[in-house]
């Protein structure tokens, strides 16, 4: 027996015992998974179990060194420990931008009192954080943002405004681009923390076409930020915005394929939903098609792992992935017929076909749109001229 | 097992990628044999040099002479023979008639294994009877005659039939047409009396024969495998066919991409560089996307198939439709991207659109398979 399939053993022995029945069950929606944070209102007990066994062993963030919350796994292991995940059903234990989208800029480029200060309650999941990017006049086109923080000798004060913060009013602390030199476009932004306890931020929540408001504007009135809270170097911000964004881009496109390897025409099949046989066919075209992006989901992560792949690849990885699940989508529709149209039954639980499918047609403009990873593919992948 | 290519794997690209765009070049091979109006439609010189490479052995058990690699190691020759549209009986005889004979007698191995692995010998695989892939329909017959068989029947566009010392041929010893059970593969030498092939060249400049069978007489000892349990066999070579044919549909949708891109830095209209319109950035960009994801598909289903994985089945069917498509995108956008040009002879573009289009129908096009993808999984 290898070293990893003696590892192999000892995940599946600790997952036998440790994992819930109640966790074992897909994650229904957004509001289903487990966020943590302060204010954070467990569904059940086992959902905070759940969070509390994993997070006491580091397997929230099984990848991450020990010192820092995680378990210290080597690549070869943390594709085990996530197969062995798929293999029981099992949720994950914390889902968080935390863990996706700023640990990892964290772990690049926050100072040694950083990562051990932010990176553990990350992966305890004792602090929900947010996004602060977008604002009203810098959607695509992100560098030309507003929100400034003005040099105050031993802290900045913060005006301006925020929106599409998912869950900012949720969130504990927000990780946020600060314009701090306004004479430099690109060399004068800074990624900043704070807490959104402190006086002067304030979130307003944005309903959307689902019903649902998972975003927010989030505003900022003379915000008051130590020095000791920026993560990089002053006015180099855009560095770290830009590592983080692949971070982002890979966490949406999983949720073209990575988690849900199984046939969408099986699961519509055992609706009763198959009678016409064009609908079949559109189906089975859009397994080869899902089916196909699930292995390079598994050949993507294989290869960041080892370093290779060219490190433009989230972004084909993002749009790919965004594409494929609003399609996936857009044939749940077609499938469910007039009962996919419920808005509020409870035998559509709270028309979750109608709302999930209104809202994947974010996937293909959060974090960049797909016209803009195809311009940043065209770009720094093909070398197309003048791009 | 990662989705990328171990170091073995990756010298042996190293080696073959070189070779194939020297040796196996399009100028050299394709338009050289189409041109003089050969009848194999490809050239022995190369194959011999296939041999010397080992190639033509890799899939034949170290046991037997030959290399005993899988079909990771066959699809990094197929791609490269893809990438250069280069004709050769690599296919037919290496992958799918070498994976028939693996199962033979010691004896039918000793008589069609040697000449494989020298390069001297040419195999072909005739499974389908009509236009259109169907390998589940098989209407040929063979019934118990002397001691041995007799085969009756008729085979359609057959690879390589003409050019073959010998035809790996399904046959029907039990049951009805659509019947699973019942299939007995044979060892059919090209000389036999009875068989008789007409030559058709198809659009991409290969040839193919409608064989016909009749009374065709062989000893039992031509049987490849099982008498009437022949279907798993033949499902081993049919898998085989599919995941080397998407190999090579890779090579295809590389090459024309390559090719594309290439042309997009180079032509200029309105006093720019058309690759610095958006409008054909985007197509060439969502064009990337598909054929890296038609790439990462392949490699998970050979791999799959090389460990004997229960999905394999599943895997090689949605590797043979992604490629099928990304092929197709591929080369479609390659001619229109091209413009005028695109439409002569004189460029290499077209060659690749064309060859698509008939590696596409082999061994079952992106309809067969996504089909066979919903069965496979359930509905």
């Amino acid at each position: 027996m290898s070293d990893l399939d003696a590892f192999r053993a000892e995940i599946r022995a600790w997952l036998e015992a440790n994992c819930p029945a109640e966790m074992r069950e897909p994650v229904r929606d957004e509001d289903d998974a487990c966020w943590g944070g302060r204010n954070f209102k467990f569904k059940n007990e086992a959902q905070k179990v759940w969070l509390e066994r994993c997070a006491a062993k580091g397997y929230t963030v099984p990848d991450w060194p020990k010192a820092y919350g995680g378990a210290g796994m080597t690549a070869a292991e943390a594709k085990v420990w996530r197969e062995e995940m798929v293999r029981i059903n099992a949720r994950p234990p914390l889902s968080s931008f935390g863990i996706w989208m700023l640990g990892p800029a964290l772990l690049k480029f926050g100072t040694e009192e950083q990562k051990v200060h932010y990176l553990g309650q990350i992966a305890r999941g004792e602090i929900r954080w947010c996004q602060g990017y977008s604002e009203p006049g810098s959607g695509s086109d992100l560098v030309s943002l507003q929100t400034y923080g003005e040099d105050k000798g031993d802290h900045w004060v913060v005006n301006g405004s925020k929106i599409w913060t998912s869950y900012a009013n949720k969130a504990d602390w927000i990780f946020c681009l600060v314009r701090t030199d306004k004479t430099n476009k690109y060399q004068g932004i800074s990624f900043l923390l704070f807490d959104m306890t402190t006086p002067g931020v304030s979130t307003k929540p944005i309903l959307l076409i689902s019903g649902n408001s998972p975003f927010c504007e989030t505003f900022f009135d003379n915000v008051t930020v130590p020095k000791g809270q920026i993560v990089g170097e002053l006015n180099r911000g855009w560095d770290v915005a830009k590592y983080l964004l692949g971070h982002e881009r890979e966490m949406i496109s999983a949720t073209g394929g990575a988690d849900r390897a199984g046939s969408l025409g099986a699961a519509m099949a055992r609706g009763g939903a198959l009678e016409d046989p064009v609908l079949r066919a559109e189906l089975a075209l859009f397994d080869v098609d899902a089916l196909a992006f699930t292995a390079m989901s598994e050949k993507f992560m294989d290869e960041v792992k080892i370093g290779r792949g060219h490190p433009a690849q989230p972004n084909m990885m993002k749009y790919a992935g965004t594409e494929i699940n609003k399609r996936r989508l857009e044939l749940v529709m077609s499938a469910g017929g007039n009962a996919a149209l419920e808005w509020e039954s409870e035998a559509s639980d709270g028309g979750s076909h109608a709302r999930n499918w209104l809202r994947t047609k974010a996937n293909s403009i959060e974090g960049g749109t797909s016209e803009v990873m195809l311009n940043v593919i065209a770009k720094r992948i093909l070398d197309l001229p003048g791009a | 097992m990662p989705l990328y290519h171990t170091e073995d794997q990756a010298m042996l690209a190293d080696t073959a990628r070189p070779f194939m765009a020297e040796e196996g070049a399009i100028a050299k091979q394709l338009r050289h044999f189409r041109d003089i109006n050969c009848k194999d439609g490809f050239g022995h010189a190369l194959w011999k040099q296939f041999a010397e490479l080992g190639f033509t052995g890799m899939l034949v058990a170290e046991a037997d002479g030959g290399l005993g690699m899988g079909h990771v190691e066959a699809g990094i020759v197929l791609e490269e023979v893809g990438r250069n549209l280069t004709p050769s009986p690599f296919l037919t005889s290496s992958v799918m008639a070498a994976t028939a004979l693996g199962a033979a007698s010691a004896d039918l191995k000793g008589r069609y294994l040697p000449g494989l692995l020298s390069g001297d010998a040419v195999f072909a695989v005739a499974i389908d009877e009509g236009a259109k892939h169907r390998p589940e329909r098989i209407k040929t017959r063979a019934v118990r005659s002397g001691n041995g068989f007799s085969l009756s029947g008729s085979k359609a566009f057959v690879v390589h039939g003409g050019s073959a010392d010998m035809l790996v041929v399904a046959a029907r010893t039990a049951g009805s047409d659509d019947d699973d059970a019942g299939i007995t593969l044979f060892a059919v030498p090209k000389d036999v009396a009875g068989l008789s092939q007409d030559a058709v060249r198809l659009v991409d400049s290969s040839v193919a024969t409608h064989v016909k069978l009749d009374n065709v007489q062989l000893d039992a000892d031509a049987v490849i495998g099982e008498v009437d349990g022949g279907r798993d066999l033949l499902n081993k070579v049919l898998a085989a066919g599919r995941i080397g044919a998407a190999a090579e549909s890779l090579g295809v949708a590389g090459g024309s991409f390559d090719m594309t891109t290439t042309y997009l830095k180079q032509r200029k209209q309105f006093g720019r560089l058309i690759g610095e319109f958006q409008a054909l950035q985007h197509r060439a960009a969502h064009l990337y996307s598909e054929i890296e994801i038609a790439r990462a598909v392949v490699i998970k289903a050979q791999q799959l198939l090389d460990a004997g994985s229960e999905k394999a089945e599943l895997m090689v069917s949605v590797a043979k439709a992604k490629a099928g498509k990304a092929a197709a995108l591929a080369v479609k956008e390659g001619v229109q991207m091209h413009g005028g040009i695109g439409m002569t002879d004189e460029y290499d573009i077209g060659l690749y659109m064309k060859r698509d289009r008939a590696l596409a129908e082999f061994m079952g096009d992106v309809y067969y398979h996504a089909e066979r993808v919903a069965r496979l999984s359930g509905y």
